[in-house]
C-alpha cells in the first residue's frame, strides 16, 4: 500500500520533536479526521535554520511530515512557501489515493509555520 | 491477533474438502453417479451445521458469505412481509452488512430504527420494547460485535421478539464456534453464520431460516436448496463448512477457555503496563466474547500503531478512519460516544486457535515501546495548551 520511501520516513522519521523558542509554529489538520500535523521553525536571515513536527496520524501523516521536514531545512522562507503538498507526496513516490486528500497536510503545516514567523517578525 | 477478521483454514477441514475438488467434483443436482456422490457429502455437511446451531438440518441454507446471508435475512423479510409492516428495528454497532442493508431498505420506503448503546457498547432492552410498533417486522441484532466482542443478551431479545410476534434476526458470524449458539434457546428465527470465521474457507456461510419462516429469495435461479437460494452447490465450501462446525462443537469448551485466558493475559498485560489506555467495550469480560479486546492507546492514531505491529509481525485491526476506508472513525466508536481521538486509535486484538501464551507475551514485550514512541510523535500527548475551540467543535460534531 505505501511505497518504500513512505516506510522509510514513517519508520524513521527525521526531525521529530519541537523547538522550545520556535520562530514560527503552524498546525493544520483537525481530531476528527485522524490527523493534526504541527510545525517549528527557527528562521534566520530568511533561511529555515531548523524545523521539527509533532504529528498526530496515520503512516502518510507522518511520512509526509517527516518529508517536507527534510524538504524545507535550508530553504528561503519564499521558496519554502512553494512547497506543495502534491509536491512532498511525489517526493515520497506517491501515496495512496485515499490518502492525498486526508493526510496529506504537511506543506500546509509549514505554511502555516512560516505565517505564524511573518505575523510575528511585523 | 486478528482472527475476527478471517481465520487459516484448519488442516483437518483442508483435508475434509480437497477431494472434492478433484475426484469428487459432481455437481450435487445431477441425477448421475458423480452428483449423488456429491449430494451426499452437502447433506452431511447440513448435519454438521444444523448440530452446532442445535436446528434441523432442513432448516439450513448455504450462502455465499456472512453478508449473503444478512443480505438474504433482511432483504427476504422485508419483501415477504412488505403487506403486514414496513418497520425494522436493528442497532447502531451492527456489521455493515447489516446496516448498510437497513439504509438500502430506508430507500425502498421501509422504516428502521437503530438503537443506540450506551458508552460500554451495550443496548437497553427497554429502548427494544420500546420501539416496536404494529408495523414492526424484524428485529435484527447481532450476537457479538466484531469490534469491542460485545455479546448482546440474545435470549432476552428472543423472549421480547416472541411475545410482540415479531421475527428475530441474529448476525452470528463473530460468536459461532466462540460461545454457546443455540437457536432454540435463544428463540431466534433467523440466524447467520460464515465459514472464514472458524476456520472453514472464504466464500462460504450459512443462514439457519427457522421451519414456517415466509422469506423471499435474494438469488433466483435454479432450484437448489429448496428454492431458497440458486446456484450451484460451492460443494467443497460447503464441506469444509461441515467440517468446521463439527470441530467448533467438539472443541468449543476447551478453546473458549483457553482464548479467554489468553484474552485476559493481553488485558491485564496492556492495562498494567501502559497508561492512559482505555478499554472498549463491556468491562465485564464475561459480557464479551472470549477471544476478543478492544483498546484506545490515547494520543495515537490506530494505523500507525498497526503499521508498527506489522513491522514487528503482529496483525491486529483499527478503528481509524484510515483503516476504515472512510473520512471517519469507527461507526462502533461512535455510537459508544468514544472521544473522537480515542476512536482513531481503537485496537482489536483477536486471538484464534493458533494463538500461543508466547504470541501474547510477545505482544506485551513489543507494544509499550511502540505506544511510547508514537506518543512522542504527537502533539496531542503532553500538550501544553488546551485543546482549540475549533477542535472541541469537530469533537462535538462527530458526536
Amino acid at each position: 500500500m505505501y511505497s518504500d520511501k513512505v516506510m522509510d520516513h514513517f519508520s524513521n522519521p527525521r526531525n521529530v520533536g519541537e523547538l522550545e523558542d520556535a520562530d514560527g509554529v503552524g498546525e493544520v489538520g483537525n481530531a476528527s479526521c485522524g490527523d493534526i500535523m504541527k510545525i517549528f521553525l527557527k528562521v534566520e536571515d530568511n533561511v529555515i535554520k531548523d524545523i521539527k513536527f509533532k504529528t498526530f496520524g496515520c503512516g502518510a501523516a507522518i511520512a509526509t511530515s517527516s518529508m517536507v521536514t527534510e524538504m524545507a531545512i535550508g530553504k528561503t522562507l519564499e521558496a519554502a512557501m512553494e512547497l506543495t503538498n502534491a509536491a512532498v507526496a511525489e517526493a515520497l513516490d506517491g501515496l495512496p489515493p485515499a490518502k492525498m486528500h486526508c493526510s496529506n497536510l504537511a506543506a500546509d503545516a509549514l505554511h502555516e509555520a512560516i505565517k505564524n514567523y511573518q505575523e510575528k517578525q511585523s | 491477533m486478528d482472527h475476527n477478521a478471517t481465520t487459516p483454514v484448519r488442516p483437518e477441514v483442508l483435508e475434509a474438502l480437497l477431494p472434492y475438488y478433484k475426484e469428487h467434483f459432481g455437481n450435487p443436482s445431477s441425477v448421475h453417479w458423480a452428483g449423488r456422490a456429491v449430494a451426499g457429502a452437502v447433506e452431511t455437511a447440513r448435519e454438521q451445521v444444523a448440530r452446532l446451531i442445535d436446528c434441523s438440518p432442513a432448516e439450513i441454507v448455504f450462502t455465499g458469505s456472512g453478508s449473503e446471508g444478512d443480505n438474504f435475512a433482511l432483504k427476504g423479510t422485508a419483501e415477504a412481509l412488505r403487506d403486514k409492516g414496513n418497520h425494522i428495528i436493528t442497532t447502531s454497532v451492527e456489521h455493515p452488512a447489516v446496516l448498510n442493508t437497513c439504509k438500502y431498505l430506508e430507500k425502498q420506503g421501509f422504516e428502521v430504527t437503530y438503537l443506540p448503546v450506551d458508552r460500554d457498547g451495550m443496548l437497553d432492552l427497554a429502548d427494544l420494547e420500546g420501539a416496536i410498533t404494529d408495523r414492526t417486522i424484524l428485529i435484527s441484532v447481532m450476537w457479538g460485535n466484531n469490534e469491542t466482542g460485545n455479546l448482546f443478551p440474545i435470549e432476552e431479545i428472543g423472549a421480547i421478539a416472541a411475545k410482540y410476534k415479531v421475527r428475530f434476526h441474529t448476525d452470528a458470524v463473530q460468536a459461532v464456534g466462540k460461545v454457546v449458539v443455540d437457536v432454540k434457546k435463544a428463540g431466534v428465527d433467523l440466524l447467520v453464520l460464515s465459514g472464514h470465521k472458524i476456520g472453514a474457507p472464504k466464500g462460504i456461510g450459512a443462514i439457519y431460516i427457522k421451519r414456517g419462516t415466509r422469506m423471499n429469495a435474494l438469488i433466483h435461479g435454479g432450484h437448489q436448496e429448496r428454492n431458497r437460494r440458486a446456484g450451484t452447490h460451492n460443494v467443497a465450501g460447503i464441506v469444509g463448512l461441515g467440517k468446521a462446525c463439527e470441530l467448533a462443537g467438539a472443541e468449543m469448551e476447551e478453546y473458549a477457555a483457553r482464548a479467554r485466558t489468553l484474552r485476559d493475559r493481553l488485558e491485564e498485560g496492556i492495562l498494567s503496563r501502559i497508561p492512559e489506555v482505555k478499554l472498549n467495550g463491556d468491562p465485564d469480560p464475561n459480557n464479551r466474547l472470549p477471544n476478543t479486546l478492544n483498546v484506545s492507546f490515547a494520543y495515537i492514531e490506530g494505523e500507525s500503531l498497526l503499521l508498527n505491529f506489522d513491522m514487528k509481525g503482529i496483525a491486529a485491526s483499527s478503528g481509524s478512519a484510515c483503516t476504515s476506508g472512510s473520512l471517519e472513525p469507527s461507526h462502533v466508536m461512535g455510537a459508544m460516544c468514544v472521544d473522537v481521538v480515542l476512536a482513531h486509535s481503537s485496537t482489536r486484538f483477536s486471538l484464534g486457535h493458533e494463538t500461543t501464551e508466547e504470541d501474547v507475551d510477545y505482544v506485551l514485550e513489543v507494544l509499550p515501546p511502540i505506544v511510547e514512541r508514537l506518543r512522542a510523535m504527537s502533539p496531542l500527548y503532553n500538550r501544553k495548551e488546551p485543546m482549540t475551540c475549533e477542535e472541541c467543535q469537530v469533537i462535538k460534531k462527530v458526536h
